[in-house]
This record gives structure tokens, C-alpha cells and sequence, in this order.
């Protein structure tokens, strides 16, 4: 497509971005060209979001143009890209929860009959968007009823409403099942065939990029590490790219089991019913074991119960009927305290909220736990600095923390490393049972790599591992056995070395499990 | 005294006093609702009430103009509600803090400049007297007598209407609303939070205003206290109302009924006046009760029926 005598549709030249103390994007000159699916890859700061941005006129660059549609600027408004046919779909929705789909369609933009505000004219505005383009969403439904991948496409059609013929996709994926995932891309492929639309689509997940792109850039520290045809670059090519060294995304060291797992499971979670904050049941009569030395994963989309299961293993949340044992021990009733004594450690999935104190320093976020201990404590009443640092700066250099020293604000650490922190102090209990939720969420593909092994080396150490992610590839990595869940429900169990990916993604997204499996399901539940 | 008969409860003139109370809590709720949906409810409405009370009993005395007096009213609850907007959305400070220092502040200010003042020539204070004479209209029913009510009652009641059709029929009433739910949404349309912000508490100012002026005029001038926390009722009512300027009114004139029947029991001595001076404000707990058994018992409802909507 390059090769054609096209003028690009959208080019980048020399572009710089300096925000105080980091420098997002370094001289990066990129063209795109009408009509194709451009994917840009790179980790987490990687500089995407922020070249991205400056397309749609949320940042002004340092240095360098963008030329769009023949006309060079040195900076856009986001009226101007808008303006200029380029729309933007953001990680984090821009919809209004409480409007309907067809007032967050026309938002800001809204048609008038006198001075009042036409809502007929709204939905009749939405109903012909939806006929034109063949994207199914309910006009007067309010926003927050939707499923995610339905938001997602009432904001693609908003983009198109505002006449959108360049559309930017933020990791569009990260919050859909595969089924969304293969609906999404078919409306992309759509849109690019049928309307000549240029698409550029933000991504870390590498498979993706292979399905839907037919060009890619990867940036790396902010500059321009390469563009290829897609065809002609594989993932690992592309990852070996991204992080500037080859990572193994490939299989991790998976001992066997060198004897038969105890009787004994180390979780054993009974018909467990849990509200949620709204009291509603989002955990309904789920029953499984995890034995030592394996790792259960659960897969589901979000808001399916994972949290509050988590939340109720961990005794963050009061149970409602059914029962858990760690060990052996009832813990229904018990202290999430109480409950790390029996030798339960817990990598929460809000590591901002629950895995760290934010304002406290390095050093008091990994000793927390052992601070009434022997080293760090004499009497059980203060803590000793000397230790407790130079124990910090050991796990530090273990965990490969980056930071200015163990003094540092966690709060003020990179996802990345915030969630080292947090894996470093609860790996360095000494327990054989693990919650793990979300442990990569936010992390870079380097980063992931390195939590992988460790989960992974946890289990090789007889360490029972219930984890939890929204990240599919993530649990067909790790697992030894999964378990999709649907509106607190157990769907299916499945061996992540045969297990279709299309059996799982129904079974996530409610059906149940084909009959001849079934058995290993009822096992479980009787168990 | 006439013996006390439960007919007289219910009435014409119950009506209307009823009413006449509620029109302090409503153009007040009307206010801190549009704050609310804009997201940064404004709690300072009993502090503006009173500090445009006070301005406007001032200077209608000066002026000797009722107009003058009201104008006076509505700017100083404009300067407050601005006031309030620079706090919140510039310098994004805690709106509760604010709203409670609001609160403290005016009052305290206002008695300050009230005892300060100078008696007038023939003893009486310059804001005691006859308040703020603001045009009345006489209105009766039937064989009853007529009852006069302030012109603001009826203004009061438009309106209520004027913001129910603002927020939910104008596309600046859905800007207003998306800049207090989602305000990232209405910036990526390129439009602007912050303005619909500052329209909201610039409204929410002049509504609290009208009510200082209004109340100045019903209760016949201003004296330390003269707001009698209505401004707090009226941040109740915005909370039983959900907000909506409909059932913001319901739950005011609730509260104008109770007090009303408080003033009513209390004429006919049936119950000590101290009890009945607590009326109002128990029957606020009581909404406040039975507003969050009502919520509890119908949420589960609601989820499975959007639940079947959505399928």
C-alpha cells in the first residue's frame, strides 16, 4: 500500500513532546496513508497515547508538524480534529452513563427545534447512523446499561456522527471478550472497506496487530523504533522491538508435579454466595478447589463476581452463605489478618487502593506485614529503620524496583513498579496459598514477562495460586486448570492447553459448557 | 383561643401558608440542585440566604425600594455563587468545605453588621419594622377570606418549571448534567465543564438570593438567626428529591406542610411550642428514614429490571 503514489492522509514530521522531567515523543516521523489500519504498538509509556494525542489536539508538541489531508499544523485544537474528520475513541469511555445512547451520539452537538433540545430528532439521527453503518445499539437505552462492547460502539458511531473519517482506537480490546474482540474488528474491516476510513489502533496486545493492521509502527522510549508491513514482521519480532531485547513470551517453565497433590486443597471455596456494594448477589453458589501446586485461573469479563469472590476468599468481604476454607479452617468469620496467619497472601486487583499505602515510603510498604517481627521490631511496638531499609533494599534489587531509593513515595511510582512493590511484599510471606487478581493490568510487556516468572516460579514451589485477569492470554499462560465465570457463576473448567479459545469466550460470556466436558465441572462442584 | 378542631388543618389558608414557607426551601433547593446535577453541590445555601437577606433588608431601608432591596439580594447571592465557582472549579477546593464555611461565615457576618448598626430615630431597628413590602397578591377560595402571598410564590413555582425543562430539555441542561456525571465526555465534544459549572453555581447564587429576599419579606425583617436553618432543609430536600426539581418541590412543600401544621397546633395550644418549633425539623429525620427504607427495598427491584430491559 506504501508503495502507491498516495499522499499520506495523516503525517508526523519530526515530532517532540516534552512533558517536565520526560520526553513522551523524541523526533518521530511517521506517515499514515488513507484507507489502511495502522497499528502502533510499544509498552507502557512507551509515547502512543501522547502521539496520539497530539493528533486529536489534546497535547501541543514541543517541536515537529503534523500534516493532515495536505495541510501542515504546527499544533490542533481538538475542535480543529475534530474539524478536520478525526475522531477518537479513548480508553476510558467519554460517554455520559445516565443518557441514553442516542443523547451521548449527539452530545454537545445536539439538535435544536426552538430553544428546546429535539430528542426525537436524537434518536432519529441515531436510528439512521445505526442503518447506514449496520452497528446494532438500542437509541434509548441509558449508557450504563450496556455491556462494554456495546459503549464501545456507541462511541465509534459518535465519532462518525461528528464525520469522522480518521478514526483512533486507544486499546480498544483490553476490556472485550474475544467474541467483541472478532465484532470489533469486523466493524473496523467495515468501515475501512466500505467507506474508505483510515483507522489507527493503539494496542500492546500483538496478536491483535497481526489480525487487523496492515501496517505497524512500534515506538520505544518515545521514539520511532521501526514501521512494517504487517505481513512482513511476526509478534516476536515485534516484541523483541518494543522492548528493545528479545522476551520469551513463550511457554514458561511448568514442573511437573513430582508427587500427587495432598488430599488437602490449600483453598476450598463451598457454594459461596456474595453481595456486592449494592447488595445485589454477584457471587452465586460457586464451589472449586485450589491445591498446592497449581494455578487456577478465573476468566470472565469484569463485574462478573471475580472482585467480590476475591474480596470474600481474602475475608474483605463478609460472606453470605456458602463457606470458605484455607487450609482446612472455616475462614468466614475471620480477619483478612486472621486469615494471612493461616498462610493466605493476597496481590489485590486496585493496588492503588488496597495494595499499597500510597503515601507511605518503599521501605514501610514492604515490611508491612512482618513489621511486628523480629528483625524490625523489638517488643512488637516500633519498628527498626536500619533493618527494615536494608531489608527493603534487598527485595528492591530482587523485585528490580526501580526508584531514587527506598525512601521514595510509593504513590509517586509507575504502575509497574507499584505492583512490584506489592508482588515482592506479599511472595516474601513465607505462605503456600496465593490470591492473585489483575496482576499485570497497566504493566508493560517487559514487566508482565518478569511477574509471569514469578508467579510461575511460586507455583513450582507447591504454592496453591487462585488468579484471577480480564486478560485471556494472561490465564492460558499461567493456568494449570481455568474456570470461566458469568454472573457469579462457574460456566466451565477448562485445561489451557486444549481448550478452544471460542469455547471459553461463550462460556465467559454465559452459555454453559458442552455437555461431554461437563463431568469435570460436576466433579468439582461435588467435590 | 377557639377550641381546636382538626378541620382547621386542613384549609384554604393552610394551603396557602404551606406554601408561603416552602418558597424559601424550594428557591433554595432549586439552587443547590442545579449545583448538584453539575456535580459540586453547593451546602452554603443557609449562609447565603442569610447574607442576602441581610444586604437586601439594608438596602431597602436605604433606598426605601423593595426593587432596589431584591436586586441587592440577587447580586450578592450572584458575588457568593461566583465566589463559591472560583473556590470549586479553579482552585478545586472540598465543595463541602466550602458550602460550611459559606454557612458560618455569613451568618456570623451578617449578626456582626446587625449589631453594629445604628437604631433608628423612632427606636426601631433599621431592618426590623415592616421588612421588605414586596408586592402581594390577594388570592381566595370559596367563602374564605383572601390571603395575601408574595409575588415570589408564584414566581417560585415557574420556576420550578423553568429548571425542569432547562435540565432535561435543553441541550445546556444535558451539558450541565454530563459536566457533573461525566465531565470528560462533555470536554471531548469540545465543550466546556467549567462554564456550565460556573452557570451552575452563579444559579444556585441568585436562587438563594431570591430566598434571602423573599424571606426577608415573610417574616417581617431580618434579626439574628431569621433563617432558621431553611437553607439546610432545602440541602435535605435536594437529597430526598434526587436532585429532580420536581420532587425537590414535593419534599419542600412536605416540609412547609409540616411546619405549617406545627404553627397550627401550636395557636390552638394543643401541644407545647417548643415541641412544634421541632416539627420541620423531625420530620426531616422521618423522610430521611423513610427515604432510605424505600431505597433499600427497591434497588434489587430495579437492577433486574434493567436487567430485562437490556436483554
Amino acid at each position: 500500500m506504501s508503495n502507491q503514489p498516495i499522499q499520506p492522509i495523516v503525517e508526523f514530521s519530526h515530532i517532540s513532546m516534552q512533558f517536565p522531567g520526560v520526553l513522551a515523543n523524541d523526533d518521530v516521523s511517521l506517515s499514515i496513508m488513507p484507507g489502511e489500519v495502522f497499528a502502533l504498538v510499544g509498552e507502557n509509556g512507551a509515547g502512543k497515547s501522547t502521539l496520539m494525542n497530539i493528533l486529536f489536539g489534546i497535547n501541543t508538541p514541543s517541536a515537529g508538524t503534523i500534516t493532515v489531508k495536505g495541510k501542515t499544523y504546527k499544533s490542533l485544537t481538538s475542535a480543529q480534529a475534530i474539524g478536520l474528520g478525526i475522531g477518537m475513541v479513548h480508553q476510558h469511555f467519554m460517554l455520559v452513563p445516565s443518557f441514553s445512547v442516542a443523547q451521548n451520539i449527539v452530545l454537545g452537538d445536539e439538535p435544536q427545534r426552538g430553544i428546546l433540545y429535539d430528542l426525537r430528532e436524537a434518536k432519529r439521527i441515531t436510528e439512521k447512523l445505526v442503518a447506514e453503518y449496520g452497528l446494532e445499539v438500542p437509541p434509548d437505552e441509558p449508557v450504563k446499561n450496556l455491556s462494554v462492547g456495546l459503549q464501545q460502539r456507541v462511541e465509534i458511531l459518535k465519532t462518525l456522527h461528528r464525520g469522522a473519517e480518521i478514526l483512533i482506537l486507544d486499546e480498544p480490546t483490553a476490556v472485550l471478550t474475544p467474541q467483541e474482540t472478532d465484532e470489533l474488528f469486523d466493524v473496523i474491516r467495515g468501515i475501512v472497506r466500505d467507506r474508505g476510513m483510515t483507522v489507527i489502533i493503539i494496542t500492546h496486545k500483538l496478536g491483535e496487530v497481526m489480525a487487523i493492521s496492515n501496517r505497524v509502527g512500534v515506538l520505544r522510549h518515545g521514539r520511532l523504533a521501526g514501521v512494517y508491513e504487517t505481513a512482513d514482521v511476526d509478534e516476536r519480532k515485534l516484541a523483541s522491538l518494543m522492548v528493545g531485547k528479545d522476551v520469551l513470551l513463550g511457554l514458561l517453565e511448568r514442573n511437573q508435579r513430582e508427587q500427587p497433590i495432598p488430599e488437602e486443597p490449600a483453598i476450598s471455596v463451598r457454594n459461596l454466595t456474595v453481595r456486592d456494594n449494592r447488595g445485589l448477589e454477584a457471587v452465586r453458589g460457586m464451589s472449586f478447589d485450589v491445591h498446592r501446586g497449581e494455578i487456577v485461573g478465573i476468566a470472565g469479563v469484569e463485574g462478573n463476581g471475580q472482585s467480590e469472590l476475591v474480596e470474600a476468599v481474602t475475608g474483605m468481604r463478609a460472606i453470605r452463605d456458602g463457606e470458605v476454607y484455607v487450609f482446612g479452617k472455616k475462614i468466614n468469620r475471620l480477619s483478612p489478618g486472621k486469615i494471612r496467619k493461616l498462610g493466605l497472601s493476597h496481590v489485590p486487583e486496585d493496588r492503588l487502593a488496597t495494595g499499597v499505602a500510597a503515601q507511605a515510603d518503599i521501605t514501610e510498604n514492604l515490611v508491612i506485614g512482618k513489621h511486628r517481627r523480629w528483625p524490625f521490631s523489638v517488643l512488637r511496638v516500633h519498628m527498626r529503620g536500619g533493618p527494615a531499609r536494608r531489608y527493603a533494599r534487598k527485595l528492591s534489587g530482587e523485585f528490580d524496583i526501580r526508584s531514587a531509593g527506598v525512601g521514595t513515595e510509593v504513590g509517586s511510582l509507575s504502575g509497574g513498579n507499584m505492583q512490584k512493590v506489592v508482588v515482592a511484599r506479599e511472595f516474601s510471606f513465607d505462605t503456600q496459598a496465593l490470591v492473585i487478581a489483575q496482576p499485570t493490568r497497566g504493566v508493560d510487556i517487559g514487566a508482565t514477562d518478569f511477574f509471569h516468572q514469578r508467579i510461575m516460579d511460586k507455583r513450582n514451589q507447591g504454592c496453591a495460586i487462585l488468579l484471577v485477569s480480564a486478560d485471556l492470554d494472561e490465564l492460558y499462560r499461567l493456568s494449570d486448570r481455568m474456570l470461566t465465570v458469568y454472573e457469579g457463576r462457574i460456566t466451565g473448567e477448562f485445561d489451557p492447553a486444549t481448550a478452544p479459545r471460542e469455547e471459553v469466550g461463550r462460556c465467559m460470556m454465559g452459555a454453559d459448557q458442552a455437555q461431554d466436558s461437563k463431568t469435570t465441572v460436576n466433579e468439582a462442584s461435588d467435590g | 383561643m377557639n377550641a381546636f378542631q382538626f378541620s382547621d388543618l386542613i384549609s384554604f389558608s393552610s394551603l396557602m401558608s404551606t406554601l408561603g414557607t416552602a418558597t424559601i426551601v424550594i428557591l433554595a433547593g432549586l439552587g443547590c440542585l442545579m449545583t448538584e446535577k453539575a456535580g459540586m453541590m453547593n451546602i452554603g445555601l443557609d449562609g447565603i440566604i442569610t447574607g442576602s437577606g441581610f444586604v437586601a433588608a439594608v438596602v431597602s431601608w436605604a433606598a426605601d425600594s423593595w426593587a432596589l432591596g431584591l436586586l441587592a439580594a440577587l447580586a450578592t447571592g450572584l458575588i457568593l455563587g461566583l465566589f463559591y465557582g472560583v473556590m470549586v472549579i479553579r482552585l478545586k477546593s472540598d465543595e463541602f468545605v466550602i458550602g460550611v464555611t459559606l454557612n458560618m461565615f455569613l451568618i456570623a457576618l451578617s449578626t456582626f453588621l446587625y449589631r453594629s448598626l445604628p437604631a433608628e430615630a423612632n427606636g426601631l431597628h433599621v431592618t426590623e419594622g415592616t421588612g421588605m413590602p414586596i408586592p402581594k397578591i390577594s388570592l381566595s377560595m370559596g367563602s374564605s377570606n383572601p390571603i395575601n402571598i408574595s409575588i415570589l410564590v408564584p414566581v417560585a413555582l415557574i420556576l420550578v418549571a423553568v429548571c425542569q425543562v432547562f435540565l432535561y430539555r435543553t441541550r445546556h441542561g444535558f451539558w450541565l448534567r454530563a459536566a457533573g456525571e461525566h465531565p470528560e465526555s462533555l470536554q471531548s465534544v469540545g465543550r466546556s465543564p467549567a462554564k456550565m459549572k460556573y452557570m451552575a453555581s452563579l444559579a444556585c447564587g441568585a436562587f438563594c438570593g431570591m430566598a434571602g429576599a423573599y424571606l426577608l419579606n415573610y417574616v417581617d425583617g431580618f434579626s439574628e438567626g431569621f433563617s432558621a436553618s431553611r437553607g439546610y432543609i432545602a440541602v435535605a430536600c435536594v437529597i430526598f428529591g434526587r436532585s429532580n426539581p420536581l420532587l425537590v418541590t414535593l419534599a419542600a412543600l412536605f416540609f412547609g406542610l409540616v411546619d405549617t401544621v406545627g404553627q397550627r397546633l401550636q395557636v390552638f395550644g394543643v401541644v407545647d411550642s417548643n415541641l412544634t418549633a421541632a416539627f420541620p425539623y423531625a420530620g426531616t429525620i422521618l423522610m430521611m428514614i423513610v427515604l432510605a427504607v424505600y431505597n433499600k427495598a427497591r434497588k434489587p427491584k430495579r437492577k433486574a429490571e434493567t436487567a430485562e430491559a437490556v436483554k
